[in-house]
C-alpha cells in the first residue's frame, strides 16, 4: 500500500494546481494520472483564461457575466469566489512562465470572447490550454512532486457507512497499467478527483478518449451526488469529421458565420442581434443547427466559419494553431477557404457536487475541474471559464485537503441539502442492473483505513480477474451504442421521447454490460481491460445527463427541451442532483444561491 | 459486472420490475433478446467484412509483441485489412482494426488533434503521429512500427522513461531571478522575446525526435534534441534573468550536451510542431562559446 497525505487523482490542469497547493502546504502529495501528465486534455484547451486585470474591469463585472451565462443556474458563493481570484491566479501563473501572449508594453495580452462584457481573455496564441498544462506540470516537477503515471484509478475506498454525509474517503485503489498491478493508496488528508471530462459518452465530442467521466462515476458510486448532469456544452464550431475544436478565439478575433446561402445567419435570422458570433455558446450551436434543420446547412450538415479577413499576419500572430488543425483534420486552408463547423460536445457543467473548498459531502473526497460541479457554470459555461475554474478551485481543493485553514463553505452539500423530492418517471428502471453486487458498501462494517482500503483492493482484483478470465462481449460495443444514443437523442435539441429512447437503450447497453469480457489475458500494458473498466464508467454518466434532462422540464441554457420551450424561473431555480443510492438512483432537487457578496442576482432575460 | 452469479441477476432484475413498475424484461427474455442482438451484430458484421471487398481499402502491417503472451514474446507483424475513408489517418485504422478485429491491438492514444504526444510511432520507416498521419500520404501497405531506440512495453507501446529522464535532467521550468512583489503585476516580455521562444514551447513530449537522432542511439547519456529544446526555451526567454540562463548554459554544454549534435537535422524533419530544432541546439552552441570567451 502506497501512503501519502493527499492523493491527486488526474493530472490536468485542476489536479497540477491542487498537488501544487497541497505541497505548497507542507503536505506529501502525489499525482495518479492514468496518462502521463503532459498527455492531459487540458492541452487541448484553445482560447483562453479570463480574468479582470485592468482598469475599466472588476471581478465583479465578471462574476456578473459568469452569472447571466450560467443562466442563473450558477451558485453565487462559487461564481464571486471564482472572479475574485482568478487574477491572482493568472499572474501566478504569468509568474510561474507561462508564454501568454503580449501587447506592445509587453503586458499579457486581452482579447473579447462570447458572453464577457469586457476583453478579459488572456491566451497564449489559440494553444492556450497547452502552455498551461506544461507550465504547470514543469512547476511540479520543480516542487519533486512525486507521479505515478499510467497508473489508473478505478475505485475509491470508503468507508461503509449508510449516509453518505457519515462515510469517509481515506483513498482509491489503482491499476499500475505497465505492470497489470493493482495496489491500495492511503490518503491521509484526502482525496482529490480532477479526472476532466466525460465526452466519451458521446461520439462526437471534442474531448479526448480518455476524457470518459472516471471521477463522477466513482464519487458517485462512493455517494456523492451528481449535480447538474443534463448541462451539456455543445461548442459552435468543431470539425464535422473528427469533432477537434475550433478555438473560440477565431470569432473573438472577428470570425464570421455563414450559411449555405452565404448569410450570416447570427444577425439575419435574429439569434444574436447584439453579439452575433460573439453570442454565448450555447446559443450560437442550436443557431447553427437551426440553419441545417431548415436546409440552410451546408451538406446539410455544418456552416461555415470564416476568418480570411482578418488577415494572414493577425492569424498568424494570434491563431495559428488553428491552421493547422484546419488542416491536418479537415484538409482545409484557413487562410484561403471558409472553416466547415457543426456543434459537437464539448465541456459538462454539471459533476461531482462540491463546496467552495472542492470538499464533496464525503469527508476527505474532493473534487475540481470539469469533474466537479460547485457550481460555478450552471446552465452554460462561457468560453475561457475553465481554465481559470481550474486554477481557482483546483488549488483551494489541494489546500483544504492538505489541511490549510479555509473559510467555512456556504455551498451546502450531500443529501442533507435536499429541499425538494424528483420527480422524474424514466421508462426502465436506472442504475445498477444488479444491486446486490454493488461497488461502495458491500464489505461488512469497515470503518478502519487500512481495511477500507485493502478490501477496496480485493473488490477490484476479483473484478480485473473476472474480467480478464471470462469470455463475453467487447466493451467497444457497448461503448459504441451508447455513443450513438446520446448523440442521437441527447443533444443540442432534446425531446421527451428521445430521452426515453436513450434510457432504455442506456439500460440494455448496461445490461450487455453485464458479459463484458476483456479477450487479451496479457497483464503487461492491457488497454482492453481498462478501456472496459472505463465503459462502465461511461455507462454510469450518460444515463445521469439522460435522467436530468428528462427531469429538467424547461429550456434553461445548453438544456432545450421541445416541449418546455421557456425558462421557468418560478419553478426551476434549482440544481437536478443524483444520488446513486447503492444501485437504485434517487433523484431530487436543491436550491441554487443568487445572494452574492455584493449583490443578489436578480434573473434576468439573457440576450445576447 | 459480470462477478454475480445468474440466479441473483434474475431474482433482481425481478424485484426491480416489480417495485419500479418499469417495462423490464425477465432475465430470460432480456438473455434471449441479448443473443438476438449479438446474432444481428454478427450478421451486420459479416456483412461488413464482406462488403470490404468491394470498397476501398487499406493494408496495415502492425508490429506484436508482448512480453507474457504466448505467440506474442517473439515480434511478429500482424496484417489488418481496414475500410478507408478520406480524411482517415493512421490512428483512426488502428484503432479500427482494434476495436474490430483484436482488441488486444495496444498503442498510446488520447486527444486525436496532435497536441498530447502519445501516439508518436514509426509509420512506413519514419517517426510520425499516428493522428495526424493521413493515410492517403503513405504508400500501401502500411508498416507500423514502435519508436525505433526505445524498448517496446508491448505491441506499439514503448518505455517512455528514458526520454522523461532526459526531459527532467535540463531543469525544465521557468525559475526568475525575480519576481515582481506584488501578486497581481505580471513581468514584461517583449513581443519579440516571445516570439523568439514560441517554437520551442510547442513541443509535446511525443518523443518522435529522439527516436530519429543517430546520436541518441548511440550515446545514452545525450539529453537529445527535446531535451535541448526544452533548455532553450528557458535560456531564451527574456524573464529569467542572466544568473539562471548561466545556470542553464552550464547544464548543457556538459559532455552529453549540446555538442553531441551533429546536425544531421532528423530531428526537426520528424518533429510534428515544426519546431527549428537544430536550430535551436546550434544556437544554444553559438550563446555557450560567447558566454565561454566572456569569461575567459
Amino acid at each position: 500500500m502506497y501512503e501519502h497525505d493527499v492523493i491527486v487523482v488526474g493530472a490536468g490542469g485542476a489536479g497540477l494546481r491542487a498537488a501544487i497547493a497541497a505541497d505548497e502546504e507542507g503536505a506529501d502529495v502525489a499525482l495518479v494520472t492514468k496518462l502521463h501528465p503532459v498527455r492531459s486534455h487540458t492541452g487541448a484547451a484553445e482560447g483562453g483564461i479570463n480574468a479582470s486585470l485592468r482598469d475599466g474591469d472588476s471581478w465583479d463585472l465578471h462574476a456578473y457575466d459568469t452569472m447571466k451565462g450560467s443562466d442563473y443556474l450558477g451558485d453565487a458563493p462559487a461564481i464571486d469566489t471564482f472572479a475574485k481570484t482568478a487574477p491572482e491566479e493568472v499572474i501566478q501563473l504569468e509568474h510561474w512562465g507561462m508564454p501568454f501572449s503580449r501587447e506592445d508594453d509587453g503586458r499579457v495580452s486581452q482579447r473579447p470572447f462570447g458572453g464577457m462584457s469586457f476583453p478579459r481573455t488572456t491566451y497564449a496564441g489559440a494553444e492556450t490550454g497547452h502552455h498551461l498544462l506544461h507550465t504547470m506540470y514543469e512547476q511540479a516537477v520543480k516542487r519533486g512532486i512525486e507521479v505515478y503515471d499510467e497508473w489508473y484509478v478505478t475505485n475509491l475506498a470508503v468507508t461503509d457507512h449508510d449516509d453518505p454525509e457519515d462515510r469517509k474517503c481515506h483513498g482509491c485503489v489503482a491499476y499500475d497499467i505497465k505492470s497489470g498491478k493493482i495496489e491500495g493508496f492511503r490518503a491521509t488528508g484526502g482525496v482529490v478527483l480532477a479526472t476532466g471530462g466525460l465526452g466519451q459518452a458521446f461520439d462526437h465530442t471534442t474531448n479526448a478518449v480518455a476524457n470518459t467521466g472516471d471521477g463522477c462515476a466513482m464519487a458517485y458510486r462512493a455517494g456523492v451526488p451528481m449535480e447538474d448532469m443534463e448541462m451539456i456544452q455543445f461548442h459552435p464550431t468543431t470539425l464535422p469529421s473528427t469533432g477537434v475544436l475550433i478555438s473560440e478565439g477565431v470569432r473573438g478575433e472577428g470570425g464570421i458565420l455563414y450559411n449555405d446561402d452565404e448569410e450570416r445567419f447570427m444577425f439575419e435570422y435574429g439569434y444574436a442581434n447584439n453579439d452575433g458570433e460573439l453570442a454565448s455558446r450555447d446559443v450560437v450551436s442550436r443557431a447553427e443547427l437551426t440553419e441545417v434543420n431548415e436546409g440552410r446547412g451546408i451538406e446539410d450538415e455544418y456552416v461555415d466559419l470564416d476568418m480570411r479577413h482578418l488577415g494572414e499576419e493577425r492569424i498568424l500572430d494570434r491563431l495559428e494553431n488553428i491552421l493547422h488543425l484546419a488542416e491536418d483534420f479537415e484538409g482545409v486552408d484557413g487562410l484561403d477557404e471558409p472553416m466547415p463547423v457543426k456543434p459537437g460536445q464539448h465541456y459538462a457543467m454539471g459533476g461531482v457536487e462540491t463546496d467552495e473548498n472542492g470538499e464533496t459531502c464525503i469527508e476527505g473526497l474532493y473534487a475540481a475541474g470539469e469533474t466537479a460541479c460547485v457550481s460555478l457554470h450552471g446552465a452554460n459555461r462561457l468560453g475561457g471559464n475553465a481554465l481559470p475554474e481550474l486554477l481557482v478551485f483546483g488549488a483551494r481543493a489541494g489546500y483544504h485537503a492538505a489541511g490549510k485553514d479555509m473559510k467555512t463553505a456556504e455551498i451546502e452539500t450531500g443529501p442533507s441539502a435536499k429541499s425538494e423530492d424528483g420527480d422524474v418517471q424514466p421508462p426502465v428502471a436506472p442504475g445498477a442492473v444488479d444491486t446486490g453486487s454493488e461497488d461502495v458498501a458491500a464489505d461488512g462494517a469497515a470503518i478502519e483505513p487500512t481495511g477500507v482500503i485493502e478490501n477496496a483492493v480485493e473488490r477490484e482484483r476479483d473484478r480485473v480477474e473476472t474480467l480478464l478470465e471470462e469470455d463475453g462481449v467487447n466493451h467497444a460495443e457497448v461503448r459504441a451504442d451508447v455513443q450513438e444514443t446520446m448523440t442521437q437523442n441527447v443533444n443540442v435539441f432534446r425531446e421527451e421521447e428521445g430521452l426515453k429512447t436513450a434510457l432504455r437503450d442506456l439500460r440494455r447497453a448496461r445490461e450487455a454490460y453485464e458479459d463484458v469480457a476483456v479477450s487479451d489475458p496479457s497483464r503487461t500494458y492491457n488497454t482492453d481491460l481498462i478501456h472496459t473498466i472505463e465503459t462502465r464508467n461511461i455507462l454510469d454518466v450518460a444515463e445521469a445527463i439522460t435522467l436530468g434532462a428528462l427531469a429538467r422540464e424547461e429550456f434553461r441554457g445548453a438544456h432545450w427541451r421541445a416541449e418546455h420551450q421557456e425558462r421557468k424561473d418560478d419553478e426551476w431555480i434549482k440544481h437536478t442532483m443524483l444520488a446513486w443510492n447503492d444501485g437504485t438512483p434517487e433523484l431530487y432537487y436543491k436550491p441554487v444561491i443568487l445572494e452574492g457578496d455584493e449583490e443578489t442576482y436578480e434573473p434576468k432575460e439573457r440576450s445576447y | 459486472m459480470s462477478t454475480q452469479i445468474e440466479q441473483q441477476e434474475t431474482e433482481t432484475e425481478a424485484d426491480e420490475a416489480e417495485s419500479e413498475q418499469a417495462v423490464e424484461s425477465p432475465g430470460d427474455q432480456r438473455r434471449a433478446a441479448k443473443r438476438q442482438r449479438q446474432a444481428e451484430r454478427d450478421v451486420q458484421r459479416e456483412a461488413e467484412e464482406a462488403s470490404l471487398d468491394d470498397e476501398e481499402t487499406v493494408e496495415l502491417k502492425v508490429f506484436r509483441y508482448d512480453p507474457e503472451v504466448e505467440g506474442k514474446q517473439e515480434p511478429r507483424f500482424d496484417d489488418f485489412t481496414v475500410p478507408f475513408h478520406k480524411g482517415m489517418t493512421v490512428l483512426d485504422a488502428l484503432i479500427y482494426a482494434r476495436d474490430r478485429y483484436d482488441s488486444s491491438l495496444t498503442f498510446r492514444h488520447s486527444c486525436r488533434q496532435a497536441v498530447c504526444g502519445s501516439d508518436a510511432l514509426f509509420v512506413n520507416g519514419r517517426q510520425r503521429l499516428g493522428c495526424k498521419t493521413q493515410l492517403s500520404d503513405l504508400d500501401d501497405p502500411i508498416r507500423i512500427e514502435p519508436l525505433p531506440h526505445q524498448e517496446v512495453v508491448k505491441d506499439l507501446v514503448v518505455d517512455m522513461e528514458h526520454f522523461y529522464d532526459q526531459m527532467e535532467a535540463v531543469e525544465p521550468y521557468f525559475d526568475a531571478d525575480e519576481l515582481p512583489e506584488d501578486s497581481l503585476e505580471e513581468q514584461r516580455q517583449t513581443r519579440e522575446n516571445r516570439e523568439k521562444v514560441k517554437m520551442s514551447t510547442r513541443c509535446i513530449w511525443c518523443g518522435a525526435c529522439m527516436s530519429s537522432c543517430n546520436i541518441a542511439a548511440g550515446d545514452n547519456e545525450y539529453l537529445g534534441p527535446a531535451a535541448i529544446n526544452k533548455a532553450y526555451r528557458f535560456a531564451m526567454d527574456e524573464r529569467e534573468g542572466e544568473n539562471r540562463k548561466q545556470e542553464r548554459l552550464r547544464i548543457i554544454e556538459q559532455e552529453h550536451g549540446v555538442w553531441r549534435c551533429q546536425t544531421q537535422f532528423s530531428c526537426t524533419e520528424v518533429c510534428p510542431k515544426d519546431i527549428p530544432l537544430t536550430e535551436h541546439i546550434q544556437e544554444l552552441k553559438r550563446e555557450a562559446v560567447k558566454n565561454n570567451l566572456k569569461f575567459w
